[in-house]
């Protein structure tokens, strides 16, 4: 789950980490408000979850809370890569003396939390590990440990970060360690961490991500602390009718899995397909044979005749859906039977020939001998184990090849 | 031979009386696992295919008489670490963690109390791991009969971050005649308790084994980390591996997760393209199709002999 930078900073502030005074806005009023009580020039920022929001006039400068107020009511409704803005965040133009780089990632070889940090902040730091590696400093944490601050001081230390500054910036990485594992964070990054002309360390842009698996013990601070309605969904896109129909049908029945993507497809080729890497290797088929997926799917667990009707359904109704192509790796816990009878189900509450519409069915494993004499009696073409998934794909494709070239 | 399990092991299945778990007791015990016990809290005294239920770990130390080599960990999420670490700190060396949507710190937990502890996690989400014809510890193959026709012993060390893929893996070498010395699913999220890479010596060390295969997927630096192992250490195995999930690489896909948890691309390094390139590298054979995978094999295998 992303936050949004308003957020973000709320939650720097929360594990202790000084900021300088801000503002969340989402009128002008409000705006020209926030910028009065900092005083003196201020910035606005649009807080949008994407990038390149200085590029598409996102931010902008103020010398006075009514221009701040100006800036405010353009920004609110300027639209950044499909994007409205929640709101503004209203903040000081800070005397920065110097800006520095703090963060904290997963290390998923060393299976620990990993510190950045660097003296060269505000710019990608993928680019400063790359340019300057001496400038980037790196330190594992322990995930049982409570995590001490001298092995943020040495993560500091190796970059020749000394005096005062490091000093002062030894407690922050601390703190974004332990924000990061107390919060169930992916990514904690204050960038740039300044160093203001008097001395002091504000974190003046924070970027923070959370695990989608651990939303639902971070309820106190997603609800409470920074009231994220249940149902604000952050997803790098909308999800489609297709999609939100087939979670639907997975929801109204605990028994199994179904999930549907349509995003990027835009095929006539069908996919009632599963598990999960049965469905990568066998959309991956499908389209290095030359076929075009209509949509990504995934059968999991022990579906009802119900469930793997309603999704096979969904992707028959997508527009430009000529064929089906009924597709897993070898199952012991779905039911081939179960899956078999679904699907012609589908095709006959649609008026659809299932000997004409499933281009394919090739699900081995549990219960295949009871599926596939079902499935003959409908005359729809089916393999056992000893046609490959590859193979099973490529038939898919020709039939609906073959039909396009006769058309 | 095998790795990790042999017909002697004795394990326990946390989380016993779960609908999937009792299911998994049989299937493991028709395929002639040695069950010695499980646990639910507050279940104590009751059977399940006639394994007795405990409250704790340690009641069913105490029952069996001496140490337990593993135990199958099948309980909620937000129970999973407790019981994990119930597990190592009663003695438990190997534990499959069948568990799924547990959040990494919690991973991360377990992980690093095993490496402590001298303790060995397989997944979480993951199906187990299967020595055909002696042991099997998980759901992996399913059913006993259903298992026994997809895992017939031979040659092939097998790693899959998919559960299902490791059976229709496994299935395709029995079939043609290849056969498999040990299985196992290594779980599908961007952090588990046992990577390619970590495995990699217990199957050099493994007599019975003469090859590798293994099923990759977008995600994560674990195929990095293999083919740093291969250049580093004189492996005598050679290895082959499946790609899955190159329709990721599009730009509209960007940001998406298909499959598993960890298929998601975080970095340039770990997509599809950038993966097959290091592997290859490395001097991994990356096919294209599934169904080449027993060919190459038992080329590569000719090529040995």
């Amino acid at each position: 789950m992303r936050f949004f930078e308003f957020e973000a900073r709320k939650i720097v502030e929360l594990a202790g980490i000084p900021v300088t005074k801000y503002g969340f806005c989402t009128t002008p009023e409000e705006a020209r408000a926030a910028a009065e009580e900092i005083g003196g020039p201020v910035v606005i920022k649009s807080q949008v979850l994407t990038g390149g929001r200085m590029k598409a006039g996102g931010v902008k400068f103020a010398d006075t809370p009514e221009e701040a107020a100006e800036h405010a009511e353009a920004i609110l409704k300027l639209e950044i890569a499909g994007h409205m803005p929640r709101g503004v965040l209203v903040d000081p133009k800070a005397e920065v003396k110097q800006e520095y780089y703090a963060s904290v990632v997963w290390d998923g070889t060393a299976k620990r939390p990993l510190m950045l940090f660097s003296d060269m902040g505000g710019i990608d730091i993928e680019e400063v590990a790359e340019k300057h590696p001496d400038h980037v400093g790196r330190g594992h944490v322990s995930n049982l440990f409570p995590i001490p601050d001298f092995e943020a001081k040495q993560t500091i230390a190796a970059t020749g970060v000394t005096g005062s500054a490091l000093n002062r910036a030894t407690p922050i990485l601390a703190k974004v360690a332990r924000l990061f594992r107390e919060y169930d964070m992916t990514l904690a990054e204050i960038n740039p961490l300044a160093e203001l002309t008097d001395g002091r360390f504000v974190a003046l842009d924070a970027h923070m991500e959370m695990e989608n698996e651990a939303v639902g013990r971070q309820k106190k601070l997603l609800r409470t602390e920074l009231n994220i309605a249940e149902d604000d969904d952050r997803e790098p896109y909308e999800h489609s009718a297709f999609e939100e129909a087939v979670a639907a049908i997975d929801a109204a029945d605990h028994r199994g899995v179904i999930q549907g993507k349509d995003h990027g497809f835009t095929g006539n080729l069908g996919l009632v397909i599963g598990a999960g890497g049965g469905s990568l290797t066998l959309t991956d088929a499908v389209r290095n044979q030359g076929g075009k997926p209509a949509n990504y799917s995934e059968i999991g667990g022990n579906p009802s005749v119900a469930k793997a009707c309603g999704l096979a359904k969904e992707v028959l109704e997508k527009d430009g859906v000529e064929k089906i192509a009924v597709m897993m790796s070898i199952v012991s816990n779905t039911r081939v039977d179960i899956v078999a009878r679904g699907v012609i189900k589908a095709c006959l509450e649609l008026g659809k020939d299932p000997g004409e519409t499933i281009a394919i069915f090739r699900i081995p494993g549990a219960w295949e001998d009871e599926g596939f004499k079902i499935l003959e009696r409908y005359g729809v073409e089916y393999c056992d184990r000893s046609v490959s998934m590859w193979e099973a794909a490529g038939r898919a494709v020709a039939k609906i090849q073959g039909e396009g070239a006769a058309a | 031979m095998s790795i990790l399990l042999s017909k002697d092991t004795t394990f326990i299945v946390q989380g016993i009386t779960g609908r999937e778990a009792v299911n998994l007791t049989r299937e493991c015990l028709d395929y002639g696992s040695k069950i010695v016990g499980g646990v639910t809290p507050g279940r104590k005294g009751r059977e399940v295919h006639g394994v007795p239920v405990f409250d704790t770990v340690a009641q069913a130390v105490e029952h069996h008489g001496g140490p337990i080599d593993g135990s199958v960990v099948t309980v909620p999420p937000a129970f999973t670490k407790d019981a994990v670490f119930e597990a190592i700190l009663n003695g438990i060396k190997l534990v499959v963690v069948v568990t799924e949507r547990i959040p990494r710190g919690d991973v991360a937990q377990m992980v690093e109390l095993a490496d402590r502890e001298g303790a060995r996690i397989i997944g979480p989400n993951c199906l187990g791991l299967i020595v055909p014809e002696v042991c099997k510890m998980g759901g992996i193959g399913g059913p006993a009969k259903d298992a026994a026709k997809a895992y017939a012993p031979g040659p092939v060390g097998v790693m899959s971050r998919s559960g299902g893929m490791t059976t229709e893996i496994s299935s395709s070498l029995t079939q043609a005649g290849l056969g498999v010395s040990t299985a196992v699913s290594i779980g599908g999220d961007a952090i588990i308790g046992s990577t390619y890479a970590e495995l990699m010596p217990f199957f050099e060390a493994d007599e019975q084994t003469k090859a590798i295969v293994i099923y990759t997927e977008p995600g994560g630096r674990m195929e990095a980390q293999l083919a740093e192992w291969v250049k580093e250490n004189d492996s005598r195995l050679p290895i082959v591996a499946f790609m899955a999930g190159k329709f990721m690489d599009d730009e509209e896909m960007k940001g998406m997760s298909f499959g598993h948890a960890g298929t998601i691309v975080e970095g340039a390094e770990d997509t599809a393209t950038q993966k097959i390139a290091r592997l290859e590298a490395a001097g991994i054979r990356v096919v294209e199709r599934i169904d080449e995978i027993p060919t190459l094999v038992k080329e590569k295998l000719g090529v040995l002999a």
